[in-house]
Parts: structure tokens; C-alpha cells; sequence
């Protein structure tokens, strides 16, 4: 036998991850400043204009951010491909 | 806790991981055939590698009391060029009566070509033919999710197969949802970068509900490339400190995987909790 299953609850998952999600917004937050320290602008490249629509989806109110931002990285999907 | 590892290259892996995935609990591994970091140039180096994987690899896990299964295909990468493809394809049949192969795999599709697409078809004719089960490989990163669905259009067309004897494996959060709709069995990789964390693999079997998680596999797919091959032990200790119940982890890295494999002829595991019952 064991123990039965008792899962974490929000204050508990907030606990044990607050450190680890802090550490990763310093990483992005560090990671944005050095491409704006750096030569050249990166501000028109679609690919920085991607990962500031990634930033708007983490402050939405949804409890699917996750697939969200996949979605938003994913090539589009035609149903009529095979004609293509 | 005992587990298999649903997909993992060993050819690239070294004896001593062997030895640490049977200190991890690992009981048996499953093998797709894949690309090796470079493209094949001829009918004879796909020969050369499904006797490794048919023959060196079940020794060399069998000697740290690991069994070995296999799937044979030539990979979407190479099926690029497809005219090897299709001597690849008229030799998988030697090597399939060959006792540890479970199916055709990992097929599928790497830059959604149409090249790779009619490959793909080709290889599902060939496990129709040959009655066998298909693991399926889908793409990375921006091309997963429509090569993912592209994969869901073409399998629809092979309505004589069992769905439930298809694996399509790297599913992520945006992919998952259709795979285990549409029936087929799902699998989550563990991998560095290009993939799925622990943690995020066990978000997605706390959202697939009782019915999705019967179909779910995880896997580690250490191959060549920066992967960890004990990346299911890691799963196990994030679901052990989400406060899962053991019995759910178990049917995730232990009875899932044994479950979809059983349908295959070739394969037969006694649960190593039972070997002292005489
Ligand atoms: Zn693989």
C-alpha cells in the first residue's frame, strides 16, 4: 500500500516555484537588455516582435498560456495542404 | 520504481549509460530507427544499422538485465531522397521477423516535405501489409504543429489499421490534445531545448484527464545530441514531489508503455515485481 495521492495546491506550487520563475523573468528581462546594448536594433526583426507577443500572452488571463505560446512559434497549419 | 523507456537510440549511447539506466530502475528500452547525424548513402549502411539494432543492441542491454526492442523505417530526414528510401523500404521486410522488432518507426515527418509526406504513406502501406504497429516521429520546434496535423490527415487514410496500435510520439502542449482525439496513443520526449521538460510533461498528463493519461507514454529519445537518457527517473521524482500517487506513475512510465508494445507478437515483459513469485 501506499500513501494516497495528495496534490500540491496553488500557495504550495507558488512556494516551491517562486525563486525558479523569478530567475527565469531576469533571464528574459537580461537577455532583452543585451540585445539592446548591443550594435544594430533588433526592435523591426519579426522574430523579437514574436517573442514580445509570447511576453503579452504570459500577462493574459487564460489558464492555456502554454499552448498559446506554442502556438504562436508554430508554423500555420493548412487543411488543404495535400493540394497545395 | 521500475520503468521502460518507450524511445531511446541507443546505438549512440555509450555502455556505461546501460549500466545507469538498470541503476535507475529501467527494465526495457524500445529503439526507433533514426537518423545517425548524418545522411546513409546506400541500401547496405541501413542494412549494417538494423543489424545493430537487431542484434548488438539486445546483447549489450541484456547485459545489464535490460531488454531491447526495436522499430525499423528509414527516418523523415533521409526520406528526402527517395529513391533510397524505397530500397530501404523493400528490405525492412528481411528484419521483421526478427524477435525484439515491435513495428515500423520512428516514420514521420522532419520539414513537412511532400517528399517526406509521400514516404511516409509508403512506410504505413508497408505496416498495413505486414500487420505490424507504427511509432511515429513528429517535427520540432515551429514545424510541430503542422506537421503534427499534417500526420493526423495522412493516418486517416489507413482506416484498416487499429488506432490504437499507432504511437505519435514528441506531442507537446499544442499537440496533444488532437493525437489522443483522434485515438492514437500519445508520447511525451524529454529533451533538452528542442522539447518538453519534466515538469511541463507532467502539466500536460494532470490536464489530459483519467481517459488521456491511458494513452500517454514518456520517453527520454537520448540519442547523439545533448539529451539526458535518464530523463524518465526525472519524471518520476516531479510527479513523487506534485504528490502523484505511485500508482499513477507506474502506469505512466511502466504500464502504459507495456500495454501499447503487447500488442506487437514480438513483445513479452514479466512485470520484475512478480520474478520472485516462482
Ligand atoms: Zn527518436
Amino acid at each position: 500500500m501506499h500513501e494516497s495521492a495528495k496534490p500540491m495546491n496553488a500557495k504550495e506550487i507558488l512556494d516551491r516555484e517562486f525563486l525558479q520563475i523569478r530567475s527565469h523573468i531576469l533571464d528574459i528581462a537580461a537577455a532583452l537588455d543585451r540585445q539592446d546594448r548591443a550594435d544594430g536594433d533588433t526592435r523591426f526583426d519579426s522574430r523579437r516582435q514574436l517573442l514580445e507577443e509570447g511576453l503579452a500572452i504570459l500577462r493574459s488571463d487564460s489558464s492555456d498560456r502554454a499552448a498559446k505560446v506554442q502556438l504562436l512559434f508554430s508554423r500555420e497549419y493548412d487543411p488543404a495542404w495535400r493540394e497545395a | 520504481m521500475y520503468y521502460i523507456d518507450p524511445h531511446i537510440h541507443m546505438v549512440s549511447r555509450t555502455t556505461d549509460d546501460y549500466e545507469t539506466l538498470a541503476k535507475m530502475g529501467c527494465v526495457a528500452i524500445s529503439e526507433p530507427a533514426f537518423w545517425a547525424g548524418f545522411d546513409r548513402c546506400t541500401v547496405d549502411g541501413f542494412r549494417d544499422y538494423f543489424h545493430q539494432l537487431t542484434e548488438v543492441e539486445p546483447n549489450r542491454a541484456a547485459a545489464y538485465g535490460i531488454r531491447h526492442f526495436t522499430w525499423l523505417c528509414i527516418n523523415a530526414k533521409e526520406a528526402e531522397n527517395v529513391s533510397l528510401s524505397r530500397e530501404v523500404l523493400a528490405m525492412i521486410p528481411e528484419f521483421l521477423d526478427c524477435p525484439n522488432v515491435l513495428g515500423i518507426g520512428e516514420i514521420g515527418l522532419n520539414k513537412n516535405t511532400p517528399n517526406e509526406a509521400t514516404i511516409f504513406q509508403e512506410h504505413m502501406e508497408l505496416a498495413v501489409k505486414y500487420d505490424q504497429q507504427v511509432l511515429i516521429h513528429t517535427p520540432h520546434l515551429e514545424d510541430k504543429y503542422q506537421g503534427t496535423r499534417m500526420i493526423l490527415d495522412m493516418l486517416a487514410d489507413h482506416s484498416s489499421m487499429d488506432r490504437s496500435r499507432i504511437l505519435v510520439d514528441h506531442v507537446e502542449e499544442h499537440t496533444v490534445e488532437p493525437v489522443l482525439d483522434a485515438g492514437y496513443w500519445a508520447g511525451i520526449t524529454l529533451y533538452p531545448v528542442s522539447k518538453c521538460t519534466p515538469a511541463r510533461a507532467v502539466d500536460i498528463i494532470e490536464r489530459v484527464g483519467t481517459e488521456g493519461a491511458s494513452r500517454l507514454c514518456v520517453n527520454s529519445a537520448g540519442d547523439w545530441g545533448p539529451s539526458k537518457p535518464t530523463a524518465v527517473p526525472d519524471l518520476i521524482l516531479e510527479m513523487r514531489r506534485r504528490g502523484h500517487a505511485e500508482s499513477l506513475i507506474r502506469q505512466i512510465v511502466f504500464e502504459n508503455p507495456r500495454t501499447f508494445f503487447q500488442q506487437s507478437k514480438h513483445f513479452d515483459l514479466l512485470d520484475p515485481a512478480t520474478r520472485n513469485d516462482g
